[in-house]
Parts: C-alpha cells; sequence; structure tokens
C-alpha cells in the first residue's frame, strides 16, 4: 500500500519528537528539563493517536496530558527536595536494572513485532469517533463509567487528605505569596 | 484518517509565524540593556529571591484538583454530543456520575484545598 508522502513525513515527524523526548526524559540530569520534555513526548503520542484514526483520544492526550498530567508532574518536580540543585536533581541510578527493563521488554516487543502475521489494510476513512464512544460509555460500558467516577472521587479524597498532612510542613518550605494590595496606584 | 490537512497548516504557519517574530525582533529591535531590564521577568514586580526553592504543596494540590475535573469535562463532551439522543435516561447517568465528584467537591471545599490562605 502507498502512504501518501506529506502523512508519512508527518508520521515520522511526530514518532520522532516523541522517542526524542522520551531518551531526553531518561537521561536528562535536570528533573525540570526532563518534565519539559515531557511535553514533547505526550504531543508526539497525540499525532499518533490521530494517524490511528483515534481523534477523540488524540485530543484528549492533548487537554488532559499536555494541559493537565505535565503541570501536575511540574508541580509534583517542584516539591522534591532535590529541586534546589536542579542541575543534579535526576541521578541516573539503578542502571543494571533499567538495563534489564529494557532487554527484556524489547526482546517481547521484538518478539511480537516479528512474529505477527501483519495485515496491510486499505485505509478506511472513519468518521468522529465521539459520537460511538458516548455511545458506548452511556450503553453497555455504563458500569465501568459511573465506576471510573468513584476512581476520581478516590483520587480526590487521596490528594486532600496528604496534602492536608503536610500542610502545616509547607510553611517551611514553601514561598508565601503575600497577597500584595492591588489598590495602591488606583487613578493616576 | 480524516483529514488534518487544516490542522497541520494551523501548526506549521504557528511555528513559522512565532520564530519569524522573534528573529525579527532579535535583528531589527534596538538594544541598550541594563541591569533592571535584564532582571528576572515576574509580571513586572521586583522579583523576591531565587526561584530555585521548594514550591507549597498547595500549588500541587491545585492542579491535581484540576486535572480531576479536567477529566470529568473529557467525559462530558462524548455525553453532550449525544444528549439529544441519550434522552432523559442518559441525563440521569450523568447525574450520577457528576454527583459523585460533587461529593469529592465538597469534600475537598470543606477541608480547605481551595483556599489560598
Amino acid at each position: 500500500m502507498k502512504v501518501p508522502l506529506l502523512s508519512a513525513m508527518v508520521f515520522w515527524a511526530f514518532a520522532i519528537l516523541a522517542m526524542a523526548s522520551a531518551v531526553f526524559v531518561a537521561f536528562s540530569r535536570n528533573i525540570v528539563h526532563a518534565a519539559f520534555a515531557l511535553l514533547g513526548c505526550f504531543f508526539g503520542v497525540a499525532g499518533l493517536y490521530l494517524f490511528l484514526s483515534a481523534d477523540f483520544v488524540g485530543i484528549i492526550q492533548v487537554m488532559v496530558y499536555v494541559g493537565g498530567v505535565l503541570i501536575l508532574f511540574l508541580f509534583a518536580v517542584m516539591l522534591t527536595g532535590k529541586i534546589r540543585n536542579p542541575e543534579k536533581s535526576n541521578p541516573s541510578r539503578a542502571i543494571p536494572g533499567g538495563l534489564v527493563t529494557m532487554l527484556v521488554t524489547l526482546g517481547l516487543f521484538g518478539y511480537l513485532a516479528f512474529t505477527t502475521p501483519w495485515q496491510v489494510l486499505p485505509t478506511v476513512p472513519t468518521g468522529p469517533t465521539t459520537s460511538q464512544i458516548g455511545d458506548a460509555l452511556l450503553g453497555p460500558y455504563i458500569l465501568p463509567f459511573e465506576v471510573a467516577s468513584v476512581l476520581l472521587l478516590a483520587a480526590l479524597l487521596g490528594g486532600v487528605l496528604l496534602a492536608g498532612g503536610v500542610r502545616g510542613r509547607s510553611r517551611l518550605t514553601g514561598n508565601e505569596q503575600d497577597e500584595a494590595p492591588r489598590d495602591s496606584g488606583g487613578n493616576t | 484518517m480524516l483529514s488534518y490537512e487544516a490542522i497541520l497548516l494551523l501548526i506549521v504557519l504557528g511555528i513559522a509565524i512565532s520564530v519569524v517574530f522573534v528573529l525579527i525582533s532579535k535583528f531589527l529591535g534596538p538594544k541598550n540593556p541594563n541591569a533592571r531590564k535584564k532582571s528576572v521577568y515576574e509580571c513586572g514586580a521586583e522579583p523576591q529571591g531565587s526561584a530555585r526553592k521548594r514550591f507549597p504543596v498547595k500549588f500541587y494540590m491545585i492542579a491535581l484538583l484540576f486535572l480531576l475535573f479536567d477529566i470529568e469535562a473529557v467525559f462530558l463532551y462524548p455525553w453532550a454530543k449525544l444528549f439529544r439522543e441519550l434522552g432523559f435516561l442518559g441525563f440521569v447517568e450523568m447525574g450520577i456520575f457528576m454527583l459523585v465528584l460533587i461529593v469529592g467537591l465538597i469534600y475537598a471545599w470543606r477541608k480547605g484545598a481551595l483556599e489560598w490562605e
């Protein structure tokens, strides 16, 4: 099957963006840089979702991961104790274990990639998927959908509880942003 | 796949315009820096202390709350698209979903997680 040149170029751009950012995240010594590099990774993956005709998932990837999870990661990174010296905040420890994990994963994926009888199908033009997802969520998958709200609730309660527990300590480490009075220079 | 040529064009144009603007101001803009101009920009206020320190946990708390309700909004999209077809049953189903999260919101509110002090 012949892939249009522009499509192939855009695909490779997204794939390389995702992979290069992931490599940067893994190897950067500065954990703040690593967190920012996740932006490229998330964005590249969003592009790959679009290539899989998963338009809803792709847009959600940008909205939730780039817009939310990344911010959360950055604040989490800013909370850590090593942030005072960001240049050495991400020492790559446990390299032997990481290598073993990498090789095992690579072997598994390689085995799958080379033993699966891949079928090349002509691309079927698919419409927007949002309606089908809505149909599925509020139809046959109504129970997982409602349970998802309980999961979100659990995350919310857990977050409030944990952050409430360290509230007393945060005063020591935090820079208390005092609300500057804004009425100092009203009319000139 | 759908045709995303328009979005691709938008991305390319967006990148190109920002790069061109930065280059124009780099080459054409007059430069006479002083210490005050070169200081860190903090919305016009005097920078206080170093930026290299730990952030208070309340930033994380707000981000976490934002993320959770962001995900709720994600679930609202497909429902809103099908609002008329799903009818009252869909409304009730989404109502239950929202109710569970509103309980969490009330809890977080009561616990003062939304207060900035």
